[in-house]
């Protein structure tokens, strides 16, 4: 624990420096978001009709999958250039190595830190939900742990790829082909079920449906309608970041001991 | 480098540049061909957004009102706007992230200008590559429209010297402005005028949402411009407002064009 505290530690310091950057990509980007997809776009959806959105209104339908989304993307960014940066370029994490840090602290370390950014973003994000008057729930305050989880869904295993990377070309692959695609066809901006109906189970694949479908669940109260689905969401979720955490730490034990 | 002469400096457009711009263009091309992915990856972009927000979010839009006020598909409203939103975003990337990591860190240009090449070359020819490339990927976007069944009018054609016009004016208003950013927090700033252009530009729902003053703003930002032009020649409702567009984006275009090219001098050759 306390590994993972000094290098938790190095991370806040270096964040103390960089944040007024951040503070855009993470704060008022979705704001701007939810207010032009959800007011403007969704005054066009409102207008044909909400039966396809169970009676909700666009804004309400969005806004708790855009802050799955949301999440999903600040925390891929968090997963691929500070780890490449501090085993190729920086080499902050070697000289970590050299002092009485283990590779799981350090690997522990920045997912703690990740964590942590996700959970800031996350709780603006629900207060701007608040604020839009888009949530049905008390229980909102639930969708920070859920989107914590999401994220680190997404987190966990980039890192861990991330740590077996020497230029950061393959990350536009993942960003092209992995985030983008999750992003817009995971239930965020339109319900799964106006997909064609063999397109549907491939949501289930998405980390990030599980995200939306559990977050969803929690803004707007329905949690207790579909109990079952919901606890197969948090299991799903779980059991990603368990395991891709795992992998982190040998990624990133593999690269430091062998080089 | 000797001054050119005073009515050059008057109007350097004129004579802005020269052949060998290409050779610059063929070093781009060979060091593209190692990550091709990353090429053949900006086509799909606009293409997902096509397909989730114009047909997944559009089943539940159904229609919105089209240049001149007459309902059209929502489909056949955003695919023009996708397009040049598109375009302004690549032109944008190449011409603030890559170009300042050029510039500053590889110092790719100080080793080309030790060439017979000159400042306006490189910006010329950086953004003649950028054209090319934005070029291919509108090229793609167009067939997948048509195939889509949203060519409905012949003027679609001349979306693709739209798209590029689009891809010049922000290309040469980005570079402009990346020799004035100091360190990778600058383009921060530059997110903070992309971003809501990208969303609040009727690039997702029509203007008449918005109070009058506000709309009036928004007419003015070349983003609109972009995809007004773009939408009114799919749509096929052309007039002497979209001919304005053109020119107004021709004129940011060159502009941005001298003024990257000055800078470049006062930034490598003095």
């Amino acid at each position: 624990m306390a590994g993972i505290s000094r290098v938790l530690e190095h991370r806040l310091v270096q964040y103390r420096r960089t944040f007024r950057s951040s503070v855009f990509t993470s704060f008022l980007s979705p704001l701007l978001f939810l207010t032009a997809m959800g007011l403007g776009l969704g005054g066009y959806v409102d207008r044909s009709g909400t039966a396809a959105l169970g009676g909700l209104t666009y804004l309400e339908f969005l806004a708790p999958g855009l802050l799955a989304a949301t999440v999903m993307q600040s925390a891929a960014f968090e997963a691929t250039f500070p780890i490449i940066g501090g085993l190729n370029w920086q080499r902050t994490f070697h000289a970590m190595y050299a002092t009485p840090l283990s590779p799981r602290d350090i690997a522990l370390g920045n997912l703690v830190w990740m964590a942590i950014r996700v959970a800031m973003i996350a709780t603006v994000f629900t207060a701007i939900i608040v604020l839009f008057g888009a949530a049905h729930s008390p229980l909102v305050i639930l969708g920070i742990p859920v989107a914590v989880l999401t994220g680190m869904s997404f987190a966990a295993p980039i890192s861990a790829f991330s740590a077996t990377q020497r230029t950061p070309n393959q990350f536009n692959v993942i960003f092209r082909f992995g985030i983008t695609p999750l992003f817009l066809f995971s239930g965020t901006f339109f319900p799964i079920e106006t997909l064609p109906s063999y397109l549907q189970p491939i949501a289930w694949l998405s980390p990030l449906w599980h995200g939306v479908d559990l977050t969803r669940g929690i803004v707007l109260g329905t949690l207790a309608d579909r109990p079952v689905q919901m606890l197969i969401h948090v299991i799903v979720l779980a059991v990603i970041v368990t395991v891709s955490s795992w992998a982190t730490i040998v990624t990133i034990e593999r690269r430091l001991v062998k080089g | 480098m000797t001054l050119p002469s005073l009515p050059l400096r008057v109007a350097p457009p004129l004579t802005f540049g020269s052949r060998r711009a290409l050779r610059l263009i063929e070093r781009n091309l060979y060091v593209y061909r190692h990550t091709w992915v990353v090429i053949v990856s900006g086509f799909f972009e606009p293409l997902f957004y096509l397909l989730s927000i114009g047909f997944g979010l559009g089943a539940l839009v159904g229609t919105v009102p089209g240049p001149g006020g007459a309902p059209i598909p929502y489909q056949l409203f955003i695919a023009p706007a996708l397009l040049a939103s598109s375009s302004m975003n690549g032109a944008i990337t190449e011409a603030t992230l890559n170009f300042f990591f050029k510039l500053k860190y590889q110092k790719t240009f100080e080793s080309i200008l030790s060439t017979p090449l000159s400042t306006a070359d490189i910006a010329l020819g950086e953004l003649g590559w950028a054209l090319i490339r934005g070029g291919l990927y509108t090229l793609g976007f167009l067939v997948v429209m048509v195939v889509l069944g949203l060519g409905v009018s012949p003027w679609l054609a001349l979306t693709l010297p739209g798209a590029l016009l689009i891809s010049l004016a922000f290309g040469a208003v980005g570079m402009a402005c990346t020799s004035f950013m100091r360190t990778w927090q600058d383009f921060d700033l530059i997110q903070l005028v992309i971003l809501p252009m990208f969303l609040f530009s009727g690039t997702f729902y029509p203007l008449d949402s918005y109070p009058e003053p506000i709309r009036l703003v928004v007419q003015l930002t070349p983003l609109y411009q972009g995809v007004d032009m773009l939408r009114s020649l799919a749509v096929g409702i052309v007039g002497p407002a979209t001919l304005f567009h053109a020119v107004y984006l021709a004129v940011m275009g060159l502009a941005g064009l001298v003024v990257v090219s000055r800078r470049l001098d006062k930034l490598l050759l003095r």
